[in-house]
């Protein structure tokens, strides 16, 4: 007689995380190019939301995303890329994706979590094909089209609110990147929804302090965002953004009337220590040569070995 | 002619009373966009935002999302100048049912060039999905609600507030996509929008009486501009074909007009009254109409020229025009 094997949540999750950093490397491998660093990054953290925190249903999503058929209002428009993340409810919770450059990451996720099929990948920033580069709300696992980027947090500020004035009880999470932290409308964003006290908002912030031009400090420096955000009225919680216990404590603590914001301090190349040679520009990786491409299969094959 | 006060404060809580689904956002200017009386009235359904057009734009975007359907009140510039990217993305884009109030058309206000809409109808016209209209008088400040709510997305309002004379006949609705027909005649095709008409209708008055024969139109709807009866009309005159708008010359009305001239084929000379690619300044707006040639002499003096006859019409005497409310002159079907 056997008896079964409980796997501690934080053992799943950091299986999860080490899947969807090699899904995503195994991906760039392939294709000579991709956002790797945000992988890296974000791994802990959207495995920890998608696999732990967020109570979502079931894909409502065919497995294999269909084609782009057209905008929305169109005749034919293309189904929201929401229904991935399983049907609009009032106990469910709703996941809005900010930095949309994460995409690949994303959609790492959605296969890794069973939402969508891992075939899929292969139709990746092919043309026809909803599963774009830089993902938009006919793109699986997004609702809103945020590559405009600032934008989506003040989006899910009105969900927020509609939410409310509908007495749903689901709350509303939100992914960012640091860099959003730049923009004018994401402060706008924190100052309205700290005033309205829309506490149903939970945003997890990718702080890898990487962005396109380098690294955040030389390019425009954003710090102390912890304080900034206090002084703003949110509930702030700072935490190492690849320890799975810290990501998920701030959220299941109860809400206080304040906004949370969970600040996942992150290294752009965790799990891929090759990856920093190219410091401090990470944003996009394109091999230099075959060299480097087989240094990075390598890499992978280490990467697959750890990933189970 | 009956001059009406506050007509969208008073028609907005009346018209949303039975409308749970309508909600208002306004940013810090709520009794400048006649708001005041709906916060009042219904408290839970107002939200203030701040003086933060980027992301209240984006808020009323999600907030249509969940089935609301947002009234965003702000001074036109605001909304299409500063928050023009959030329009197109977060409401746009997405044909969300979020209704954009702008106030301050063109040169209604002495606020100057940061408070003065010159080129809305021209940025917003080249936004898909968006409907545009601008109602010319009381009567349509007060069925533009209507027309609004027919619309599945997203709607912008080149919205009139204070003092709004009544041209039209409140039996008179604004109608979608319909131009209304204030006269009808052989020699001029005239197509005016916003508060032109008032200052149209007192030119056409004295037109008349030295027997210029005009066909005049008042446009409300800016986007989409299908109306056939607007060929129909422009086809005709004998000598030409004059738009008059409190707008800029390039992008709004006169633009819109020559479009459906050219794609058709239509061989009429065309003389457009507007903004002559310039920013304006602050002052009042009989001054500033009077400076910019906006006023009825200014039309006066475009029909001479597309006579090439002088009328003898002065100032004083289109002063002493005295305007009725009119019912549209012809049903379009008659055309």
């Amino acid at each position: 007689m056997t008896t079964p094997v409980i796997v501690p949540w934080q053992e799943r999750i950091c299986t999860l995380a080490r899947r969807v950093r090699w899904r995503v490397l195994e991906h760039t491998v392939r294709h000579n190019g991709g956002y790797l660093s945000q992988a890296c990054s974000a791994a802990e953290i959207l495995s920890t939301l998608y696999g732990h925190l967020m109570r979502l249903g079931p894909s409502t999503a065919p497995p294999i995303p269909p084609p782009f058929t057209g905008t929305p209002g169109s005749p034919a428009a293309t189904a929201s890329g929401g229904t991935y993340n399983g049907p609009c409810a009032p106990h469910f919770d709703r996941f809005i994706m900010s930095p949309v450059h994460y995409a690949l990451v994303l959609y790492a996720v959605l296969v890794e979590t069973g939402r969508m099929a891992e075939a899929s990948l292969r139709q990746f920033n092919v043309d026809g094909s909803t599963v774009e580069m830089i993902g938009a709300e006919h793109s699986p696992g997004h609702e809103v089209t945020a590559g405009s980027l600032g934008q989506a947090l003040s989006q899910a500020g009105g969900i927020a609110l509609a939410r409310r004035l509908k007495g749903e009880s689901g709350r509303v999470w939100v992914f960012m990147s640091d860099g959003e932290f730049q923009s004018g409308q994401t402060w706008e964003a924190c100052q309205a929804l700290a005033h309205h006290r829309l506490d149903g908002i939970g945003v997890y912030v990718d702080v890898n302090g990487q962005q396109c031009d380098g690294a955040m400090g030389d390019v425009m420096t954003i710090e102390p965002l912890a304080a900034r955000l206090e002084a703003f009225g949110w509930q702030v919680a700072a935490v190492d953004g690849h320890d799975v216990n810290a990501l998920a404590l701030p959220a299941l603590a109860p809400r206080t009337g304040r906004p949370l914001v969970v600040l996942a301090y992150t290294d752009p190349t965790r799990g891929l220590p090759i990856l920093a040679e190219r410091h401090p520009r990470l944003h996009y990786v394109r091999f230099t040569d075959t060299a480097e491409r087989d240094r990075y299969q390598t890499a992978l094959a280490t990467l697959g070995g750890q990933a189970g | 002619m009956e001059t009406v006060s506050r007509v969208h404060a008073h028609t907005l809580v009346q018209w949303a009373k039975d409308r749970p689904k309508v909600v208002v956002l306004s940013a810090d200017l709520t009794s400048s966009t006649e708001s005041d009386l709906f916060r009042d009235t219904y408290p839970d359904r107002f939200f203030s935002m701040g003086m933060a057009e980027q992301n209240m734009l984006s808020f009323a975007g999600g907030l249509a999302r969940e089935g609301f359907h947002p009234f965003v009140h702000t001074f036109a510039v605001f909304l299409y100048r500063r928050a023009l990217d959030q329009l197109a993305m977060s409401v746009a884009y997405p044909n969300l049912p979020v209704r954009l109030f702008g106030f301050l058309p063109g040169l209604t206000t002495p606020g100057g060039v940061t408070h003065q809409a010159t080129d809305d109808m021209a940025v917003l016209r080249a936004i898909p999905n968006l409907t545009l209209l601008e109602p010319g008088d009381a009567t349509e400040v007060e069925s533009v609600l209507d027309v609004v709510d027919a619309m599945a997305g997203p709607v912008y309002v080149r919205m009139l507030r204070g003092e709004i004379p009544r041209l039209f006949a409140p039996e008179a609705p604004m109608r979608f996509n319909r131009a209304r027909i204030l006269s009808t005649g052989s020699d001029i095709t005239l197509l005016s929008s916003g508060i032109c008409t008032e200052e149209a209708l007192r030119a056409t008055h004295a037109l008349r009486t030295r027997g210029v024969s005009i066909m005049h139109l008042h446009i409300s709807t800016l986007k989409p501009f299908t109306d056939p009866t607007i060929l129909a009309a422009v086809s005709r005159p004998r000598h030409g074909v004059l738009t008059m708008e409190n707008h800029t010359l390039i992008g709004g009305l006169g633009s819109a007009v020559a479009e459906v001239m050219a794609e058709a084929g239509v061989g009429q000379r065309l003389v457009r009254l507007g903004i002559k690619d310039c920013y304006a300044h602050g002052a009042s707006r009989p001054y500033l109409l009077r400076e910019y040639r906006l006023d009825a002499l200014a039309l006066v003096q475009a029909v001479e020229r597309l006579l090439n006859e002088p009328l003898g019409i002065g100032a004083d005497e289109l002063a002493a025009v005295r305007l009725e409310a009119v019912h549209s002159a012809a049903k379009a079907e008659g055309l």
